[in-house]
């Protein structure tokens, strides 16, 4: 503990403790270094699925049937589509929600916030879900990935309460030169929120990412399916596409489909493993601001 | 009176620009929160989607009738309960000893590295952490190749189809998977600590383990109470999006959890009044569970949400 900054023997338990964190480190990391290893690894090589701590013989083979496979490159872009639109569009409408609801003498106010609230205690399911997404016509649409994800009570407080911390010198300067409550908001406060709108961003694109339980119970089309829909078809319900077994048949491999799994899923990974050491900070940021609200 | 509310017409129409920012989030809530509450209703109806709702005739309690004499239910109740309570048992001391030995690393840059990482995978989608754990456990697998080499078994075990086994692995992987990010709630609390009390034991001649059991545990427990009782109120749920990767026809029996039945009863078989009824009554049991696990807490540590 450096804050008692008291020099002290390293005992038993320090080394131990170490060792520990280390082990959980190494849980932690493995199974990623894994998938990356067999990816690499020639097709032949990775479905023999032992350990390797370095791919045997190098080959981007895998790789090459995953980017060439145009279901999967398709799934990857309306994955790549609905994080864009998706977060786009969730940060904008609920940050707009919640200054309004950052205003005290908003008139219905306490009325907003109780009709929110109920929201958490209780909520329809999947089953009704399902009858309004039929019913609105959002069923097997590319919208059912947008619309209802556009608003969560939960991030519209994380907003809010940001919002109120801003000083209201700021927006009483603007207003004097005119500037209606629109004006206000996209040119004052919005600017000034750029840390809580990061943080937000990047777990609704973290969310829509890696979402495929909305493909699976909502998309029945193959050229709308995400990708991590396509990936849950592929790895859980072992079905391939007609390029994935083209490629199979050439490589006859004995358990052939293994590497072109592991390498479509470093694909779908790679955006988030890319980008994990830059955004953290951000996302561990949120879950802060989520408890201290919670 | 009457000019009362002229006044305060004129002031709505006045903030006519903060309202029109706020309407259209409580008609996005209107839409998908209140209406799917409404459709409930069909719990009580024999409902058939290709018809409007109030052509549907009344059924009354059939549906829960049905569910509660139906034998895949209870198996389905015992399932969830049965992953919810080693989630809970095991699971949940898991990231709070995590916090605690990960606060008596003293480099700091070190400790960092190690929470960074630790909360990786929560990152992870389930369809690939998911993939994972069905390529490590099945035949010809890491973790057959490793029980086998260090004599644990003595012959490949087929650990995804054999139901036995299910229940532990959605245990495992979800601890893999979730105890660092779990653990970030604690590690704050823990940063919130005044290091004049941990100075004051010190002096007092309280050890290692006196100071994280009288300081740092009795520090978080409003933290741990109130995590708790959101844990045992969730005892119903289960996680979907894991179980819906890991099961598959041969471990069915102990993988469908009351998530998978309703979503089996309703969207595969398509008795979407039947499954709205076992719905309807898991969120008053859930709900009734969430004020009692509030009341324990508040008798037992003073700590509760409400």
């Amino acid at each position: 503990m450096a804050r008692r900054g008291r020099f002290r023997r390293i005992g038993a338990f320090e080394v131990g403790n170490t060792l520990l964190m280390l082990a959980v480190c190494f849980l932690t990391l493995y199974p990623m270094w894994f998938v990356l290893v067999n990816s690499l690894n020639s097709p032949a090589q990775a479905s023999l699925g032992t350990v390797n701590w370095f791919p045997k013989e190098l080959s981007l083979a895998s790789y090459s049937v995953a980017f060439n496979d145009k279901t999967l490159m398709n799934g990857f872009y309306i994955t790549t589509m609905r994080t864009v639109i998706g977060t786009v569009v969730h940060v904008l409408f609920t940050a707009i929600v919640a200054y309004g609801m950052s205003k005290s003498n908003l008139m219905g106010r306490k009325l907003y916030l109780k009709i929110s609230l109920i929201t958490m205690l209780f909520s329809g399911g999947l089953i009704p879900s399902f009858i309004l997404m039929t019913k609105l016509g959002l069923y097997d649409s590319f919208w059912v990935f947008i619309i209802p994800s556009m608003y969560t009570f939960f991030n519209m407080v994380i907003f809010m309460s940001f919002f109120r911390t801003i000083p209201d010198s700021l927006e009483e300067s603007a207003k004097v030169d005119g500037a209606s409550d629109y004006g206000v908001l996209f040119r004052i406060v919005l600017p000034n929120s750029m840390a809580v709108i990061a943080t937000i961003s990047l777990f609704s694109a973290v969310y829509h990412w890696n979402d495929y339980y909305q493909g699976v119970i909502y998309i029945h089309s193959q050229e709308l399916l995400p990708l991590q829909t396509m990936l849950y078809k592929i790895i859980a319900e072992n079905s391939m596409s007609f390029m994935q077994q083209q490629a199979m048949a050439q490589f006859g491999a004995r358990l052939p489909g293994n590497s072109i799994k592991f390498a479509s899923m470093m694909v779908a990974t790679l955006p988030i493993l890319i980008f994990y050491p830059f955004i953290q900070r951000y996302l561990v940021k949120g879950v802060m601001i989520g408890a201290i609200k919670g | 009176m009457f000019q009362y509310r002229t006044e305060q017409m004129k002031a709505l129409v006045r903030q006519w620009q903060l309202q029109s920012m706020v309407i259209p989030g409580i008609i996005w809530m209107f839409i998908f929160c209140y209406i799917p509450m409404f459709w409930l209703i069909i719990a009580f109806m024999d409902f058939s989607i290709a018809k409007p709702m109030l052509e549907s005739p009344f059924v009354g309690l059939k549906h829960f009738q049905d569910f509660m004499t139906d034998d895949r239910f209870w198996r389905s109740i015992r399932n969830t309960l049965g992953m919810s309570t080693i989630k809970l048992v095991l699971g949940f001391p898991i990231p709070i000893l995590f916090a605690l030995l990960l606060n008596e690393i003293r480099g700091l840059r070190f400790k960092r590295t190690v929470q960074t990482i630790s909360y990786l995978p929560h990152f992870i989608a389930w369809t690939i952490f998911g993939g994972i754990a069905l390529n490590w456990l099945g035949e010809g697998g890491v973790i057959n190749q490793l029980m086998m080499a260090i004599g644990f078994q003595d012959r490949e075990i087929l650990f995804n189809s054999d139901p036995k086994y299910f229940w532990w692995i959605t245990f495992f992987t979800d601890t893999l998977k979730e105890t660092g990010w779990s653990a970030i709630i604690y590690i704050a609390a823990i940063a919130g600590i005044d290091p004049g009390l941990y100075e004051a034991a010190e002096l007092d001649g309280a050890n290692r383990w006196q100071r994280m059991w009288h300081i740092t545990v009795q520090s978080i427990r409003p933290t741990i109470a109130i995590l708790f009782i959101l844990a045992v109120s969730g005892i119903l749920g289960s996680n979907f999006e894991q179980i819906f990767m890991l099961k598959n026809n041969m471990n069915m029996k102990m993988a469908e959890s009351l998530d998978l039945y309703i979503y089996n009863m309703g969207l595969v078989s398509g008795r979407h009044s039947f499954s709205t009824a076992v719905l309807f009554a898991r969120s008053i049991v859930a709900l009734g569970l969430l004020l009692l696990a509030n009341q324990t807490s508040k008798k037992l540590t003073g700590d509760s949400i409400f």
